[in-house]
């Protein structure tokens, strides 16, 4: 077992962990952090896959943005759910047997598939693949038509936001 | 040396896993939880898909950025919107918002 | 314009007055009568040039004046109608134009032309009379204008086109045609004042009589047809044809007669109803309930002529098989009823009091007369008599009419209740009503055969002698007593009207009519004067020869062997002269003087047969009881209640009960369950389903997901599986 190996299962480990807990918490804002710690593992993954830069990204957007959302929305709603009855609804084993069929599912499908067990190749020039990414994302010929976009939707959806979360002046 | 299939299973049961708090959870903050699990798993696969299948190529990494984005709008207004819900109703419980039953 | 053309014309100007007047000028009262009058007198003109062309045309009787149309087409060949002037047609075709038109001018004065509107005249009942004031503010009520002036013009009109076209004719087919027309004519203008009841029962009573009479003369004419094959009279009266008809019997040798005896016969009853022989005299009476110009045309001149015309015209066939001069079973007939007929009405004309009904007597009496002579065979003096009298009881009629305008008018200005007809209330009208006096006594004396200056003396005279002169002592006698009562009644007639001193205030205030009404009786009596010297027998002492006798020669030309003139006897001649004066004398005798309120003399010295004679021999009551009631009584218990209620309404209630039930049965068991319930059901049933289905829509987002996803993984994987077949 190389050390890449023993770290990946480690985190893999503690981000599913973590994962179970988020849908399992009692408390929101437990939920909330266990999320956090969630997205950490993620974001060591995106290292692991010597994506470096969505690691970063993973952790200022999501943990730093996201994540701080998620409490400060459940500070906002807090007065109805104060941590009493169960947070799962009647139905969970349904929700459940669907979660674990779709797993059984994906499993199937890709152990029939050719490239599963492939290994990583060899990458190459690891210096420009920023500079790469970032010329992709402007490039008329490439993505900046959905960088553009992209970049609208966060203005619709940041107008909207506070557009329909603002209180109504009286 | 880790195989391409370590990561896609892990992403396929950290996907599972938010399917469930997205069925299973009362709370609608929760479910929201669940759908950024899934997202999260979504752009692990689509990064190691890009990792291990065409490295030089730039779609793989493009694609993630923009889900980042999506991702990121999508919590705002989903947020918005249940705090405006639990402004007019007192309460975020996703199944007591069912104005579209019969 | 050659004569057929004109002949054919002739019906045509009536026909459109008609029906300008109907459609038209209805309300327009001058430009009706106007149009009737032009028409009258455009055909009276048609008719003048087609007498004198025919007169002055050798030998018409053989080549007449005729011309055919095809018509019908009947298998290989054609039904034909056509004109035929002959002899016989021109004479009548000559008073009916003059009698017409006379007729239509007197008819623009009888209904008050120029005078208001009457204050409570009703259509349908004669007009009451209207009040004006004069220049001082009097008021007083004078004649008013009739309110169904036009129709009045259009009836008649359409009557005139009915007579033209049955005298103009060379067919039985059109003549009968013309003989409904004016049959309908007739009816519609005794009914003229129909809000009466008793024009009304007259109207009908009329109409039903002569239908009796029509019956059987389409039976004579179907009969003809089929023997003969033809209703034309010059296919009839071919000399072959006659004697082949002569000589077949009967069918089912009826009553031994020959088939030509039948059909003559049955051909003869259809005159007897249209000439009011009897016994179907009994509608001509009530036909005085008709205006006067209605009476004087239809009742006098023409229709009642056209009975007596036809079977002049049909003489040939009726005297088919004679041997000799002796009289045919249909000759005999014919004879026994004029003549019976001829004292019959005379007997009860002596006691009629209405002014009208004595004339309507004299008619009845004077076809009789005609009928009569025909019977014996005295063809020229029957058709003598026909054209004489036509123009003397029309002048006597109108005459009638001017009298009681007068009387009315005196019953107007004076407000009595008195009947203007009857006789017994007038009295001294010579010196109120000059014209018509002289007009009324010159017809009069017509009547009675009042000796050389009438004509009707020569066509009597002419009658007597030849049922003198052929040995029908019977006959003779019976037609010299009824001319002795005509010559008294007649007379009896001017006394009360006329002599003597007015018996009523109205009689006193009477006037003399417009120029309108006497002018027309001013040109009838020139033509009762002298249309009889175109008669006079060859052979009469003295003046007989001055004047060649027209009649004899042209008429006489109509049948295929002239007859020959009789030789002069100074017996009949005696006796017309004996009983015309006798019966005229004793009539003024006994009336002369005759008071106000008092009673008839006749009534004294006859008694109780008076009172039968005054009732008509009680006819109208045996037919009543015999024939009317029974058939009213059939009629209503047989065909009203048993027929029509029971069987065909039956029928129609158990038609209409069928199909009622049928469709309650469609309703109940096909249309409700069926069809309503499958729509009910289609209905229902997505209700149904909609309610058990909508329990899906919760309306929580996670059971939408859950089903969302169940199903789209389990396609996927469906998919994936099998298409990729692992």
């Amino acid at each position: 077992m190389t050390p890449e190996q023993i770290i990946f299962l480690i985190v893999a480990v503690v981000t599913l962990v973590a994962g179970v807990s988020v849908v399992t918490s009692r408390n929101l804002i437990h939920s909330a952090l266990w999320l956090i710690l969630a997205l950490f593992g993620v974001a060591v993954f995106y290292v692991l896959l010597e994506a470096g830069f969505f690691a970063v990204i993973q952790v200022i957007v999501y943990i730093g943005a996201i994540a701080i959302l998620f409490i400060f929305a459940s500070m906002l709603t807090r007065r109805v759910m104060q941590d009493t009855g169960h947070q799962s609804n009647k139905n969970w084993w349904l929700g459940a047997l669907i979660a674990f069929g779709l797993l059984v599912g994906i499993t199937l499908v890709l152990v029939n598939w050719q490239g599963f067990t492939s290994l990583a190749p060899v990458l190459a020039n690891q210096s420009e693949r920023l500079s790469q990414l970032g010329l992709a994302l402007v490039s008329p010929d490439l993505y900046v038509l959905p960088f553009e976009l992209a970049s609208v939707l966060l203005v619709a959806a940041m107008i909207g936001a506070i557009f329909v979360a603002g209180e109504k002046k009286q | 040396m880790i195989p391409l299939s370590w990561y896609l299973i892990f992403a396929a049961i950290l996907f599972c896993i938010g399917l469930y708090g997205v069925l299973v959870r009362k709370n609608a903050i929760a479910i929201l939880m669940g759908i950024e699990l899934m997202l999260n798993s979504v752009n692990i696969n689509l990064i190691a898909f890009w990792r291990y299948r065409s490295p030089d190529g730039i779609a793989g990494q493009a694609f993630a950025i923009i889900v980042f984005a999506v991702a990121a709008a999508e919590v705002a207004v989903g947020l918005a919107l249940i705090i405006s819900i639990y402004r007019r109703r007192s309460s975020v419980v996703a199944d007591d918002m069912n104005l579209m039953k019969w | 314009m050659s004569t057929e053309l004109i002949t054919w014309l002739l019906p045509l100007p009536p026909l459109l007055a008609f029906f300008m007047i109907v459609l038209l000028t209805n309300r327009y009262k001058a430009l009706s009568h106007s149009l009737a009058v032009g028409a009258a007198i455009l055909s009276w003109l048609g008719s003048m040039v087609v007498f004198f062309r025919a007169i002055a045309t050798e030998h018409l009787g053989t080549n007449p004046f005729a011309s055919v149309l095809n018509w019908l087409p009947t298998g290989d060949s054609w039904l034909q109608i056509g004109i035929r002037i002959d002899p016989l047609s021109a004479a009548t075709l000559f008073f009916v134009a003059w009698t017409v038109l006379m007729i239509f001018i007197y008819s623009v004065g009888y209904h008050n032309y120029g005078q208001p509107p009457g204050d409570h005249d009703k259509k349908g009942l004669q007009p009451h009379g209207a009040i004006v004031a004069d220049e001082h503010g009097h008021k007083h009520v004078v004649p008013s204008i009739e309110p169904m002036y036009s129709r009045f013009f259009a009836f008649i009109g359409l009557f005139a086109f009915g007579m033209y076209t049955l005298v103009v004719s060379d067919n039985l087919l059109t003549l009968f045609v013309g003989w409904e027309i004016m049959g309908l004519c007739s009816y519609l203008l005794i009914g003229f004042w129909y809000q009466k009841p008793t024009a009304r029962a007259a109207m009908i009573k009329a109409f039903m009589t002569t239908r009796v009479g029509d019956v059987f003369m389409l039976l004579g004419i179907a009969y003809l047809y089929t023997s003969v094959g033809s209703l034309s009279y010059s296919e009839i009266f071919k000399p072959e044809t006659l004697l082949r008809l002569s000589e077949t019997p009967a069918i089912g040798g009826f009553l031994g007669l020959s088939a030509a005896g039948l059909m003559g016969i049955l051909l003869f009853i259809g005159t007897i109803g249209k000439s009011a022989q009897w016994p179907l005299h009994v509608w001509l009476p009530d036909a005085m309930e008709g205006p006067t110009p209605v009476s004087a045309m239809i009742h006098a001149a023409t229709m009642v002529s056209a009975g007596v015309y036809m079977v002049i015209r049909m003489f040939p066939l009726l005297q088919a098989g004679s041997e000799h001069g002796l009289l045919t079973p249909a000759m005999t007939v014919m004879t026994i009823i004029g003549a019976f007929t001829a004292i019959f009405a005379a007997t009860i004309a002596v006691a009629q009091n209405d002014i009208k009904r004595v004339l309507a007597y004299s008619t009845i009496s004077q076809l009789g007369y005609m009928i009569a002579a025909l019977g014996i065979g005295a063809y020229v003096a029957a058709a003598f008599h026909l054209v004489t009298h036509a123009f003397f009881k029309a002048l006597l009629f109108l005459g009638s009419g001017s009298v009681i305008h007068g009387v009315e008018h005196g019953v107007l200005h004076t407000g009595e209740h008195v009947d203007p007809q009857d006789m017994f209330n007038m009295g001294g009208l010579r010196k109120k009503m000059p014209i018509t006096f002289w007009t009324f006594l010159i017809g009069g004396f017509a009547l009675s055969g009042f000796p050389l200056v009438t004509a009707g003396f020569w066509s009597k005279d002419e009658i007597l002698a030849d049922a003198f002169g052929h040995g029908h002592w019977v006959v003779f006698i019976v037609l010299a007593l009824a001319a002795l009562l005509t010559a008294f009644y007649t007379m009896r007639q001017i006394t009360l009207t006329f002599l003597g001193e007015p018996r009523t205030e109205s009689a006193h205030h009477a006037k003399e009519t417009p120029w309108t009404m006497t002018l027309p009786l001013i040109i009838l009596a020139i033509f009762a004067v002298a249309i009889g010297w175109a008669g006079i027998s060859e052979s009469f002492p003295v003046i007989g020869g001055i004047i060649p006798n027209i009649v004899h020669e042209f008429i006489g030309g109509t049948l295929a062997e002239v007859p020959e003139a009789l030789p002069f006897s100074i017996w009949p001649l005696i006796v017309s002269l004996v009983v015309a004066l006798g019966g005229l004398t004793l009539g003024w005798l006994v009336y002369r003087n005759q008071k106000a309120g008092a009673e008839d003399p006749l009534k004294i010295a006859l008694g109780p047969v008076h009172s039968l004679l005054k009732n008509k021999y009680y006819f109208d009551e045996i037919y009543d009881t015999i024939l009317v009631r029974p058939a009213y009584w059939l009629a209503d218990n047989f065909t009203n209640q048993i027929l029509d209620r029971g069987i065909i309404d039956g029928i129609l209630h158990f038609i209409a009960r069928v199909a009622s039930n049928v469709g309650t049965i469609f309703r109940n068991y096909f249309d409700k369950p069926v069809v309503n319930g499958f729509g009910d059901f289609v209905g229902e049933g997505v209700k149904k389903v909609g309610r058990n289905i909508k329990v899906f829509q919760t309306g929580r987002v996670q059971q939408y997901l859950v089903m969302a996803l169940v199903l789209a993984f389990g396609a996927m994987f469906y998919f994936v599986f099998t298409f990729f077949g692992q």
